[in-house]
């Protein structure tokens, strides 16, 4: 691969065509071109509509229960007896996780474009409860597709979705993950251009989807930064997050992407590891290819077929990444490493042993990262971790990997 | 620079009547069987081959074409393999024209340059990309249209006047009106809206216009191919297929014999159709 030339800044993409270098763009059918630029439109007035940002920063207060807190894990930190590490508790957020901030961005954009229906796709079922909590407050019928694998192994958010009012199609083509349920999304919205507005959950899919998502997201990173200069006066060494769709990741890091001294990693879900193919590393062993509308790495065969991929985390078991993510990658601003399903498991026993917080498993994958490179790190040094979610959803997979019953 | 779809459709019109075109699934359920079903289409009155190229996640299409392309990926099927597929029918066959359809992902990994050389020696005539829109032309579309490959563009119910010169701006060989919006295998659209969309884009453009998505039946293409240049038909097609093996993928039947039951069925249905639109 190309390295490309380092830019002056790393927050000016996507271009006017929604290319992060190489990556990003708009690969839809026709059907849907005419939508993604109304889209585009709607989305350049809002953000710049004061009427727009003063709706969503009440919501995101009175509703969400914004900003959310910078926490020192003091538990983890003296257990693992480096650097100073902070979460930042995305697990606090109204829904559980920080697909919130999204989802009330999107639905007031919905609502100005008077769209009559909602449809989602969801992986773990957090972007699911997430809209159909947000089609609920804002009264709209939803749809959430949802692979059949992931309906069985999150069966808490699907019947959080239900009571919310939203229908959840279960899909049972490929492995009946998230992958297959963006397709079936893709065919509903392809059916229903009319009324239908797609509320996409990660910073994926055509532009200006990728950009959007990631400027509902900043948030994240907008806070943490002035948090960490107010509780500790000075910015931190390492930020890490999860990275499946990447849409919490790029939240974190893109308000962190020009400040130099950072260092920046975002973690891959290495599944059963690297060697096979039970994993969801697309960064670390996929390639650019194309898929649902962009541009970016995927795990694929030489032939170009879409390979299913394995994570122990529904939220990360998607075979592709957001198209700004592969451009960090390649120009080298953000590292992207492996983490497998054992460690995040290790993880997520240790944080809620030492800290009294159940993390996702999603979340759980950075943190394991935090624990391998923490111990090495000075004392004074700092690092925040995303804590991007509860992991009250996870604890049936949790048992059924400990070998327990619940 | 005239392609074999150009000169096909120019001898239609002399005749006065629609193309069928004829859309099968490549490697479905297996090489040899394909290749079998793709010889019978020009015999049974097919006069344009759509051949599938499958894909993992294939967006636009419904379940038919879904399984119909997890098939031939499962019976082996690659880019490589239906590009020599063609190659093989064109040996027997220099005249019927051959349009690659499908998505963009598996020529981008085999390489656009290379794939635009093999596919013109393979006897390739056009390329139908479901999801390279006219804001992605420098991708494929252009270096197609260098090659003297026809880029054939889809448009669409969503496609207004304002767009549409820009989805004709590059398209060559024909348009192909997507009769609604929706997958592939729903059910046909209202054909009055159909034909005033033909009639719609045909005020843009020279091109042949061809209606697919949706036509099943003899009598559907006998009414669409009233307004029309050509008659799409596809999942019906892929369904013959899908009819005559078991549930193991055991042929029950011969497919191609099937296959060629359903074309001659449409074949008279669009050789019918301007008779009737003049009655």
């Amino acid at each position: 691969m190309n390295k490309p030339a380092t830019p002056n800044s790393f927050r000016t993409g996507p271009d006017e065509q929604g290319m992060f270098g190489i990556f990003g763009g708009r690969f839809v059918a026709e059907t849907l071109m005419p939508l993604i630029l109304d889209l585009e439109d709607q989305w350049n007035k809002a953000k710049n509509d004061p009427e727009f940002k003063a709706e969503l920063t009440a919501l995101s207060t009175y509703y969400a229960g914004r900003p959310s807190k910078l926490y020192f894990a003091e538990g983890l930190t003296r257990h693992l007896g480096g650097a100073k590490v902070y979460f930042k508790r995305e697990d606090l957020n109204h829904t559980g996780s920080h697909k919130i901030n999204n989802c009330l961005g999107q639905i007031l954009l919905a609502k100005r474009m008077g769209k009559k229906r909602i449809i989602a796709e969801t992986g773990a079922g957090q972007h699911g409860v997430a809209s159909a909590t947000v089609a609920a407050r804002f009264g709209y019928p939803c749809v959430v597709y949802m692979g059949a694998t992931d309906v069985a192994r999150q069966s808490p958010n699907v019947f959080r979705m239900k009571l919310l009012g939203a229908e959840v199609r279960p899909v049972t083509a490929g492995h009946g993950t998230l992958k297959d349920a963006m397709n079936e999304a893709l065919r509903d919205w392809v059916t229903n251009v009319e009324d239908t507005y797609y509320l996409i959950g990660t910073a994926a899919g055509p532009h200006p989807y990728p950009e959007m998502v990631r400027d509902f997201q900043s948030v994240i990173g907008s806070e943490a930064r002035a948090q960490i200069v107010e509780q500790e006066g000075r910015l931190p060494d390492v930020i890490i997050a999860a990275v499946g769709g990447g849409s919490n990741a790029i939240g974190l890091f893109h308000p962190f992407l020009d400040d130099k001294d950072v260092r920046i990693i975002g973690i891959e879900a290495g599944g059963r590891g690297l060697d096979g193919v039970e994993h969801c590393a697309s960064m670390n062993a996929g390639r650019p290819g194309v898929l649902h509308g962009n541009r970016t790495y995927l795990l694929q065969n030489a032939d170009g077929q879409i390979l299913d991929g394995h994570s122990i985390s529904a939220g990360l078991d998607y075979p592709g990444v957001g198209p700004e993510h592969s451009w960090l990658r390649d120009s080298g601003r953000v590292e992207y490493v492996p983490i497998l399903d054992d460690e995040a498991l290790a993880a997520f026993q240790l944080t809620t042993r030492v800290e009294g917080i159940i993390p996702a498993l999603e979340s759980a994958h950075a943190i394991a990262h935090a624990v391998k490179i923490v111990p090495k790190m000075d004392k004074d040094q700092i690092v925040i971790v995303n804590l991007s979610g509860r992991g009250d959803k996870d604890v049936h997979t949790v048992a059924n990997m400990l070998g327990m019953e619940i | 620079m005239t392609t074999r779809i150009d000169r096909r459709m120019a001898k239609l019109k002399a005749e006065g009547r629609p193309a069928l075109v004829t859309y099968i699934m490549g490697g479905d359920p297996d090489y040899d069987t394909s290749l079998s079903i793709m010889k019978a289409l020009p015999i049974s009155g097919s006069d344009i081959i759509e051949l599938g190229m499958p894909f993992s996640d294939p967006m636009a299409d419904g379940p038919a074409i879904q399984a119909a392309g997890l098939r031939a990926l499962k019976g082996g099927q690659t880019l490589a393999r239906t590009l020599k597929m063609a190659s093989e029918f064109r040996a027997g066959d220099d005249e019927t024209p051959i349009v690659l359809m499908g998505y963009y992902n598996p020529i981008y990994i085999y390489g656009v340059d290379r794939f635009l050389a093999d596919a013109k020696a393979s006897g390739i005539d056009g390329l139908i990309v479901v999801d390279l829109p006219p804001e992605m032309d420098e991708e494929l579309c252009i270096p197609a249209l260098k090659a003297g490959v026809n880029f054939i563009r889809l448009a669409t119910p969503t496609t207004d006047d304002k767009r549409l010169p820009k989805v004709l701006e590059n398209t060559s060989g024909f348009v192909y009106y997507v009769s609604m919006t929706g997958i592939t295998g729903s059910a046909l659209a209202d054909t009055a809206k159909v034909s005033a969309a033909v009639k719609r884009i045909k005020g843009h453009t020279e091109l042949p216009v061809c209606v697919g998505f949706g036509v099943k039946t003899a009598e559907q293409a006998r009414v669409i191919g009233a307004s029309a240049d050509g008659v799409v038909v596809g999942t019906a097609i892929v369904n013959a297929v899908a009819n005559v093996l078991g549930p193991k993928g055991e042929k029950t039947a011969d497919p191609a014999e099937a296959v060629a039951t359903l074309v001659s069925g449409l074949a008279q249905g669009v050789r019918s159709a301007r008779l009737a639109a003049a009655e």
